[in-house]
């Protein structure tokens, strides 16, 4: 098995692994480290994926494109956890309730 | 050099089953604040592994953005949480096993699709390699970032204002505890300042050749700025208003205002070839500018007020 089909199964894992922490778990910051979790694993069947070509060059693309994607990452990370923090406050615990309160 | 190919050949399948079992450890973990730690290890790990798939650029984002910000983002917004429930429900083992059997299902149908692809793909790399000389760098992924696929990096500082716009719109959530810094941090500080100021400048010079570029240097920048935040130093109150509204569309406005020049010469996005390196240059330095402030500031969580204006 060649190094790219290697790190692309690894990414397939990763992102199945993420899924399941995401629908399973109820904590918020919970659900965000999943969510980064799969995040990675795209990424990485991303660029693993562009190392079976066999020309010399690697092809630039899609490491812009990864590198363009960690940015927005981080920035959407940011935007859910003062989100999380805000229901929190509101909530007391950093869960979604299933129950609409009255 | 059979044995080389076989020790390179074990330490990728130990680095992928490092990389699922640290994800896995993070995510069952049932102490908040361990799994995030084991994220920061997870984020380095990757790091590894990109630099593994010929891809150093990205490596330092992720070491920079992945593992370093991220970690320290969910490391403030734990502390802010009101109560450290670390021993919250998880799930009920029970009833998950349609879940789980539907997930491995959708995990080997991918898998088989990966499988199934053809050996070898062109992809753009002959293409880019050879149409680099008249972008005005030497880096390819610098060259795709900033000259032929100008667009996603525009809109991509259009999405970190609007993640910023996004948390501002949101209040002073929490009251940070300030905590006077101690002696080790302090020192600390003072030392790593200005070589990280001196690594994001390198990065952001050798963007043009080797690996590197605006949002690395971005992301140097901005842990510098986190750590001065977290030493005690009134960032908050030297950077605001008009003055920090500036730095933080400097990057997106060069963007704009440099589209608009060569608008009518080039096309929309594109440069001239003969001063391309200059142009990316420039741009460079206000995207670095524009991202390090901006990743600052969403780690801040607040919009800053002047100091004396300060609430509370």
């Amino acid at each position: 098995m060649s190094t790219a089909l290697l790190y692309a199964l690894v990414g397939i894992g990763l992102f199945s692994l993420g899924l399941y922490a995401l629908i399973v778990h109820a904590h918020l910051l919970r659900k965000i480290l999943a969510i980064n979790v799969m995040g990675s694993g795209v990424f990485l069947l991303l660029i693993a994926l562009t190392k079976r070509s066999v020309t010399s060059f690697p092809d630039a693309v899609p490491h812009a494109m990864v590198i363009t994607g960690i940015v927005v990452t981080v920035a959407a990370t940011a935007l859910a956890l003062t989100l999380m923090v805000r229901v929190a406050i509101e909530n007391r615990c950093a869960e979604l309730s299933d129950q609409s309160e009255e | 050099m059979e044995k080389v190919t076989l020790l390179v050949m074990l330490f990728d399948v130990l680095l992928g089953l490092g990389l699922l079992w640290l994800a896995w450890q993070l995510l069952e973990s049932r102490d908040l604040f361990k799994a995030i730690v084991l994220f920061v290890a997870f984020g380095l790990l990757m790091a590894l592994a990109w630099v593994r798939l010929d891809a150093p650029d990205v490596a330092l984002a992720e070491a920079a953005i992945g593992a370093g910000l991220t970690g320290a983002l969910l490391m403030a917004a734990l502390a802010k949480l009101p109560s450290r429930d670390t021993s919250e429900s998880l799930a009920d083992e029970k009833g998950y096993w349609l879940l789980r059997l539907t997930l491995l299902l959708v995990a080997v149908g991918l898998g088989s699709v990966v499988l199934s692809l053809p050996e070898s793909a062109p992809g753009l790399g002959a293409e880019i390699a050879s149409n680099l000389a008249s972008s005005g760098v030497n880096n390819p992924v610098t060259a795709v970032l900033l000259n032929f696929r100008g667009y996603d990096t525009l809109l991509e500082l259009m999405v970190l204002l609007l993640a910023l716009l996004g948390v501002w719109s949101l209040g002073r959530s929490a009251p940070t505890r300030e905590k006077p810094a101690g002696q080790v941090l302090t020192t600390l500080v003072q030392f790593l300042t200005p070589l990280l100021i001196l690594v994001a400048a390198y990065l952001l010079w050798a963007g043009a050749d080797a690996p590197g570029g605006a949002f690395q240097a971005g992301a140097v920048l901005a842990a510098a700025m986190v750590l001065l935040l977290l030493a005690g130093w009134p960032l908050q109150h030297l950077l605001s208003g008009w003055a920090l509204r500036l730095v933080l569309v400097a990057g997106p406005a060069t963007f704009v205002a440099l589209a608009g020049l060569t608008l009518l010469d080039v096309g929309l996005l594109a440069y001239p070839p003969q001063h391309a390196g200059k142009l990316i240059f420039i741009l460079e330095v206000a995207a670095t500018f524009s991202i390090a402030v901006t990743l600052a500031a969403l780690f801040l969580g607040y919009r800053p007020r002047a100091s004396n204006k300060e609430s509370g």
